[in-house]
């Protein structure tokens, strides 16, 4: 008879245990279903249930508890053509509940076998996320205290297109298995069957016991008709084809301009979420490259986004930047005081040299080096303008970069709405007063 | 004409792409997010994966699926995921599964400060999966590192068949910087070493071998894949023997082998008493200062910055510490990689200097820490 079990290996269950007819079971389906041993990897994870893979010829791939569902996606990701079939007791269900729910709610066509005995067997008969609370378990009393899973019902509500529940002592269940395998999807199975070494011994485990539990909850035979849905490796692969690829010039600034400066220059732009520090900086960045400057950008912000300081740190040289810390600015553009703290230390150690830009509404401390306090609101300039705004007026000393180089990389950088208003936001600026 | 401005994080995507990775997998975590990003605009469009996982574990996971289905695979994450990869890290070790990951390190212990920098898990790479067995850290210091420390990274793991760690760092993956792609070094392409002929058993390796020729799970001939130890058939084995000749080989495979990847630039100075021993960020400070320190008349000092963190270099550090009397650690932690160099400096002076407050150390600091140790 043709059998995709490796003749060497003969299963080493014990007497009566549910996972040996449910390695039987398998072995008809795959056989049924005309696959060879190159056609199919059986992923198991830990437990008895984890042997499963090492009585079959085919490919194997065993793992850690839980986990199995992981490598599955990752195997046929990679090799769409492959039967993926996981096995995985109940105890993998509970340990690897995140990938359980993934599983269903992706639908990579991979088919998961529960061999669900209703209980931890290797480790000596603890109970599982399946355990009923009236079973006797080596987890004493603590069974008891919790709600048991109903796996085919989270299977379902998470997204699982194919979803059905057996015994081992179900006449049909090969069949049932090789609809799962030829179902064009995330196909569950949850197979019920006695751990006889540890759990059938001390809780009613005959066939009409397990039928009459199963009785007791919603019935699942296969295709749950509100998940069905495209197969989410084809979908992946009719999407991917779509992207543009990203060709090799992506981020690289031509050499446009003579250097304004040609020493290291320090540059910091401090304010809050919402004043784009960033942007700015950037932008301020990419006028320096494109004069064929070394620059680094070291961003600061608050974790959450929308709300507390922003601080964005530029140093420009006419080498590679060695140290990317900024120890003694050479400018300071400040427009909002949670900006300010954040520099504070900065500030103090300005040489008289140093150029501040600030807001004119800005409590500074009491500083050496020249100063600009600007008026923003007066020349109509929003907070999300101040930033770019003051790299503006920095620009227009002529160091670190100049106007010119900021409009080129704001024309090259911006596109639409965006580049309008920053070029307009550009010629505002200009009317704005750099006398102290 | 021109110079490329990116984070040291999509340097280091576009080195993955260069090695032939094409299969990513990551779940979302500052400061290494960005990096799912960039492999999101460049591996679809070539032709790869890119999965958002739904944890750590799962996106590790992922990717030892891939690997053994003969893809080169990539997993980014930060000390958190770094924890949750653990059970899985344990696995490529022991299954000999070829997978780079990198570690945007960001200051901890435990979910600590995302958005600031530090180098707080220089052992825990090294120890962090059970077991004890070695793997590969490479530390890139700036942007130029990030691309081509990832092509040998993943060299190293094509050959040796084993994890390899990128310790990246706040500091390095999200800052911006210049870069001249055109002019970069680009390191040969290695592929792990196929099976071709004889009999095919997963883990056996060839007379005068220490790495065991691979077959993709999927091919024509069945693979086998195990986390269990296991003999050169990939099942299950008790015998005593085998297993302590498959563990030997699997520290052997890597350790014997570090000079020919001991990455490092030594800065050798004439007449330098003391050598400055940094990695990482923190090396970047080490130059500006030993630039300071040749402008006074403080005493010669040379510099070794190590590329290469695990294994140990023992040779590197022997040879470029031997005719100094003081070697100064300089690290962003509080002491981690300076007991290596103790131990391998056996009964040389070796002082420590670090902080781990989110702040790079400056140079102006490093130049303190060796005028004081010539006066001591
Ligand atoms: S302990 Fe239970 S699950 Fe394990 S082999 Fe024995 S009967 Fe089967």
């Amino acid at each position: 008879m043709a059998t995709l079990l490796d003749p060497r290996r003969p299963p080493a269950f014990c007497p009566g245990c549910a996972h040996e007819r449910c390695l039987h079971a398998l072995d008809r389906a795959l056989v049924q279903l005309g696959l060879s041993a190159g056609d199919v990897v059986v992923v198991s994870d830990i437990g008895c249930s984890g042997l499963m893979d090492t009585f079959f010829a085919t490919h194997a791939f065993h793992g850690l508890h839980g986990r199995a569902l992981t490598y599955a996606a990752g195997i046929k990701l990679a090799r769409p053509h492959l039967h993926v079939i996981v096995t995985m007791g109940d105890g993998g269900v509970g340990i690897g509940g995140a990938h359980f729910l993934e599983a269903c709610r992706r639908n990579l066509n991979l088919s998961l076998l529960i061999l669900n005995n209703f209980n931890f067997g290797m480790t000596g008969g603890q109970f599982s996320c399946t355990t009923p609370p009236d079973a006797s378990t080596a987890s004493g009393f603590l069974q008891g205290l919790e709600k048991p899973l109903d796996i085919c019902a989270v299977a379902a509500a998470a997204g699982a297109p194919f979803v059905a529940r057996s015994t081992v002592y179900q006449r049909g269940l090969s069949q049932l298995l090789s609809d799962a395998i030829a179902f064009p999807g995330f196909s569950v199975v949850d197979i019920w069957g006695p751990c006889t070494g540890r759990y059938a011994k001390r809780n009613p485990m005959r066939p009409e016991d397990l039928e009459e539990k199963m009785a007791q909850l919603p019935t699942f035979r296969g295709p749950i008709p509100g998940n069905r849905r495209p197969e989410y490796g084809g979908q992946y692969r009719a999407l991917s084809g779509k992207k543009p690829p990203m060709g090799p010039t992506q981020f690289c600034i031509e050499t446009d301009f003579f250097p304004a400066v040609d020493d290291r220059r320090e540059v910091i732009l401090a304010g809050a979420a919402g004043n784009r520090i960033i942007s700015a900086g950037t932008l301020l960045a990419h006028g320096a490259v494109a004069a064929g400057m070394h620059v680094t950008q070291k961003n600061d912000h608050h974790i959450t986004v929308m709300k507390g300081p922003s601080v964005s740190e530029i140093i420009i040289s006419p080498v590679p930047v060695g140290f990317t810390g900024v120890e003694c600015p050479d400018a300071i553009l400040a427009v909002a005081q949670e900006g300010v703290l954040r520099t504070e230390a900065l500030l103090g150690k300005l040489l008289p040299t140093a150029r501040i830009i600030a807001a004119r509404d800005l409590s500074l401390p009491p500083v050496s080096a020249h100063t600009l306090k600007v008026d923003f609101s007066a020349h109509g300039i929003r907070r999300s303008e101040r930033a770019l705004a003051a790299v503006a007026l920095l620009a227009r000393t002529g160091d670190p970069i100049t106007v010119e180089m900021l409009r080129a990389a704001i024309a090259r950088t911006l596109q639409g709405k965006a580049l309008e208003e920053s070029l307009n936001l550009l010629a505002r600026t200009e009317t704005i007063s750099l006398a102290p | 004409m021109g110079l490329w401005f990116m984070e040291g994080n999509h340097a280091m995507a576009l080195g993955a792409v260069h090695a032939g990775c094409r299969f990513f997998a990551a779940y979302p975590i500052t400061p290494a997010s960005s990096l799912l990003s960039s492999m999101l605009q460049l591996l679809p469009p070539a032709g790869g994966i890119v999965v958002q996982a739904e944890d750590e574990i799962a996106s590790i996971g992922y990717c030892l699926g891939a690997s053994m289905s003969g893809m080169k695979v990539m997993t980014a994450t930060s000390g958190p995921g770094i924890s949750l990869y653990s059970e899985n890290i344990s696995f490529a070790i022991a299954g000999e599964i070829p997978i780079v990951i990198v570690n945007v390190m960001r200051q901890g212990p435990s979910t600590g400060a995302a958005t600031l920098g530090a180098d707080g898990d220089i052992q825990f790479m090294r120890w962090g999966s059970s077991g004890g067995l070695p793997v590969i850290v490479l530390a890139p210091t700036d942007i130029r590192d990030c691309f081509a420390l990832t092509v040998h990274a993943f060299n190293l793991a094509e050959r040796f068949r084993c994890p390899v760690f990128l310790a990246s760092n706040k500091e390095i993956g999200t800052t911006r910087e210049t870069v001249d792609l055109n002019a970069l070094p680009k390191p040969e392409v290695v592929w792990r070493t196929l099976h071709t002929s004889g009999t095919f058993l997963p883990f056996a390796v060839k007379e005068g071998r220490d790495v065991p020729e691979f077959l993709p799970i999927g091919g024509p001939i069945p693979v086998r894949q195990t986390s269990s130890t296991h003999g050169p058939d990939g099942f299950i084995t008790n015998s005593p023997r085998e297993i302590q000749a498959g563990v030997e080989r699997l520290k052997r495979k890597i350790e014997s082998q570090v000079e020919s990847f001991a990455f490092h630039d030594f800065h050798a100075v004439p007449r330098a008493r003391t050598l400055l021993v940094t990695y990482g960020v923190t090396s970047r400070a080490a130059r500006v200062a030993l630039g300071k320190l040749h402008c006074t008349d403080a005493r010669p000092v040379s510099l070794l910055v190590l590329k290469t963190l695990w294994p140990v270099p023992e040779q590197v550090l022997l040879e470029a510490s031997r005719t100094v009397d003081r070697v100064l650690v300089v690290e962003m932690n509080l002491g981690q990689y300076v007991d290596e160099v103790r131990r391998v400096l056996c009964g040389k002076r070796v002082d420590f200097y670090g902080r781990m407050d989110g702040r790079l150390i400056t140079p102006g600091e490093i130049v303190e820490e060796l005028c004081r140790g010539d006066s001591a």
